[in-house]
């Protein structure tokens, strides 16, 4: 039985990475998790220079799950490929870094000066609902998307993974616009835009307002979304969205993921990843699965 | 490598101290034998709904028993801490942690300080005073009426100054009036309570010239410093976050006040 995957031509050893923002760089999960076994880490979102995200707060739990309106705080791509990279470089992981921007121009500048950095893969952030500018601009709008594919495309040196919006009426079509731009996969979802009123201060509990929800809340929209997404594009999706176990990470195999990211549940027990890897593998010797691709997509 | 986990602790014993505020000691495997004043836990509650850990500080560690004491407040109907405060011995709780880093003992050595705790940031101060060696304890705790919960248990750890809000007990206003009708002084302050109170403080060591810890509060989601959700305004730019944002989780909670903007 093998546990390891090949997304768009990288090989993982297993199928299990963290949704980006979750996890940090991985230094703060290190001292829970041992990072060699997770398939992949995704970084959180790094921008040309640095941002200071939303002013607090920047969370608030919600009935299954939370809300989030961080803004992308980030220490810039310096700092970032000074200080992360070769921490994560240690681990037998294979990297991949979000990248977030407010312009076309940004995005392309973070992604060239990644080109000759020693990282896996990149994930393109086109899908924050908590940055106004850029962001979701570019992930409520085929076209917008599309483009921004080709352009991110034409200086990427690693594989491409474009990060779509849930906050869409069709997330087939989005889908089918970052292949038709050239992306190397997708993954899905980002947060759905929400909102919560403190009744007894009569003000949003968000400084932001609105804020992004997770957690097992939205694991059945997610589900359903990843399903959508895979009968519409060929190129591999990873998959996320409220996975809080391996029966969750299994559900979104099942229906098309090729990987899958576990976001929310780090919040919950630092050492979930862990669990799910596990308890993937243990599915599939329980089924007889022989390697994780026999199992993808099997629910039709 | 990882070597630090979520743990599930036991309740020793659950008591209610005031109207709202709960008094619970949670015998632990690992949590308590590297923990130090200052310092919190996640506690993760058995309802599955309620995803995020609440973060508590340390009211009291007892290293000999292997277990913490946390005093807190139920802060309403239907939410977590209500859920921790119906807890009965012999129940278990996750918890993660300790978590931050703690006020600083040996800055105090030698030295006046005034230990300062208002309203539910009164019990971090009490493990405080039971470890800290210094020439003169004096604990300033500010509540909002008579129910002065832990105030005999600080009597036994120092000289204590009290101010209520409505004035039932000690000086009418705040732990800054109490410091001003007794005429107080000192060259070190440890304080941990609501916003304006610190702000207040921090003003105050500024003017005087007076090295002054604070710890602080703010929303919190892993507790880990990961997530970037409750990070607070540094005065100069951070070293992790490169912009000026520290985390409170794991930077703080506890901050040298002239390290931070309120």
């Amino acid at each position: 039985m093998n546990m390891k995957v090949n997304i768009a031509g990288v090989e993982w050893n297993n199928p299990v990475t963290v949704a980006s923002g979750t996890f940090g760089s991985g230094a703060e999960f290190a001292d829970y998790v041992d990072l060699n076994r997770l398939g992949a880490v995704t970084t959180k979102g790094v921008a040309n220079i640095p941002w200071a995200g939303n002013p607090t707060p920047r969370v608030a739990e919600t009935y299954g799950g939370m809300m989030n309106a961080v803004g992308l705080q980030n220490p810039g791509i310096d700092l970032f490929c000074e200080r992360d990279i070769p921490f994560l470089r240690q681990y037998d992981t294979k990297i991949i870094v979000n990248v977030c921007g407010k312009s076309t121009e940004d995005y392309c500048e973070v992604v060239e000066r990644l080109a000759d950095e020693d990282v896996d893969m990149l994930e393109i952030n086109i899908s924050c609902p908590n940055v106004k500018e850029g962001g979701i601009a570019f992930g409520q709008n085929p076209k917008a998307a599309e483009e921004i594919t080709k352009a991110v495309k034409k200086y990427a040196k690693q594989p491409v993974i474009m990060k779509l919006s849930p906050n869409v009426t069709s997330i087939a079509e989005m889908a089918k616009a970052v292949e038709a731009g050239g992306a190397d996969a997708v993954s899905l979802i980002n947060t759905l835009t929400g909102m919560k009123v403190d009744i007894n201060r009569k003000a949003f509990v968000l400084a932001n307002k609105t804020g992004g929800v997770s957690g097992p809340a939205i694991h059945p929209i997610a589900v359903r979304m990843v399903y959508e997404a895979a009968n519409a594009v060929q190129i591999p999706i990873i998959g996320m969205g409220g996975i809080a176990s391996a029966e969750d990470a299994i559900e979104m195999l099942l229906v098309g993921a090729s990987a899958v990211s576990v976001g929310t549940a780090n919040f919950h027990d630092p050492a979930v990843t862990m669990k799910v890897v596990d308890g993937i593998e243990a599915y599939m010797k329980r089924q007889g699965f022989e390697s994780v691709a026999d199992m993808v997509g099997i629910v039709k | 490598m990882s070597c630090k986990r979520k743990e599930t602790a036991v309740v020793v014993s659950q008591e209610q101290l005031a109207n709202g505020i709960y008094s619970m000691w949670l015998q632990t495997e690992e949590a308590t034998e590297i923990a130090v004043p200052g310092q919190f836990i996640s506690i993760y509650t058995n309802d599955g709904s309620k995803l995020l850990p609440r973060p508590i500080s340390l009211c009291e560690i007892d290293k000999e028993k292997k277990q913490l004491r946390v005093v807190y407040r139920v802060t309403g109907e239907r939410t977590g801490t209500e859920q921790f405060s119906e807890m009965t011995a012999g129940d278990t709780i996750d918890i993660l942690g300790p978590l931050g880093n703690g006020f600083p003992l040996e800055e105090g050595r030698g030295k006046k300080a005034f230990l300062m705790g208002g309203g539910i940031g009164v019990p971090p101060i009490l493990e405080l005073a039971k470890q800290l060696d210094c020439e003169q304890k004096q604990i300033v705790i500010g509540y909002r009426d008579a129910e002065t919960f832990l105030k005999e248990e600080f009597e036994a750890n120092g000289e204590v100054y009290i101010s209520t809000e409505d004035g039932s007990v000690g000086t009418t206003g705040n732990v800054m009036d109490a410091i001003l009708e007794n005429a107080l002084e000192a060259d070190i302050i440890y304080a941990c309570g609501p916003t304006p109170m610190l702000r207040a403080i921090k003003k105050y060591a500024e003017e005087k010239d007076i090295v002054c810890y604070i710890s602080m509060e703010e929303r919190m989601a892993c507790g880990i410093g990961a997530c970037l959700a409750c990070v607070c305004q540094s005065k100069e730019k951070d070293h992790h976050s490169n912009v000026n944002n520290k985390r409170v989780c794991k930077d703080g909670p506890v901050f040298l006040s002239t390290e931070v903007e309120l």
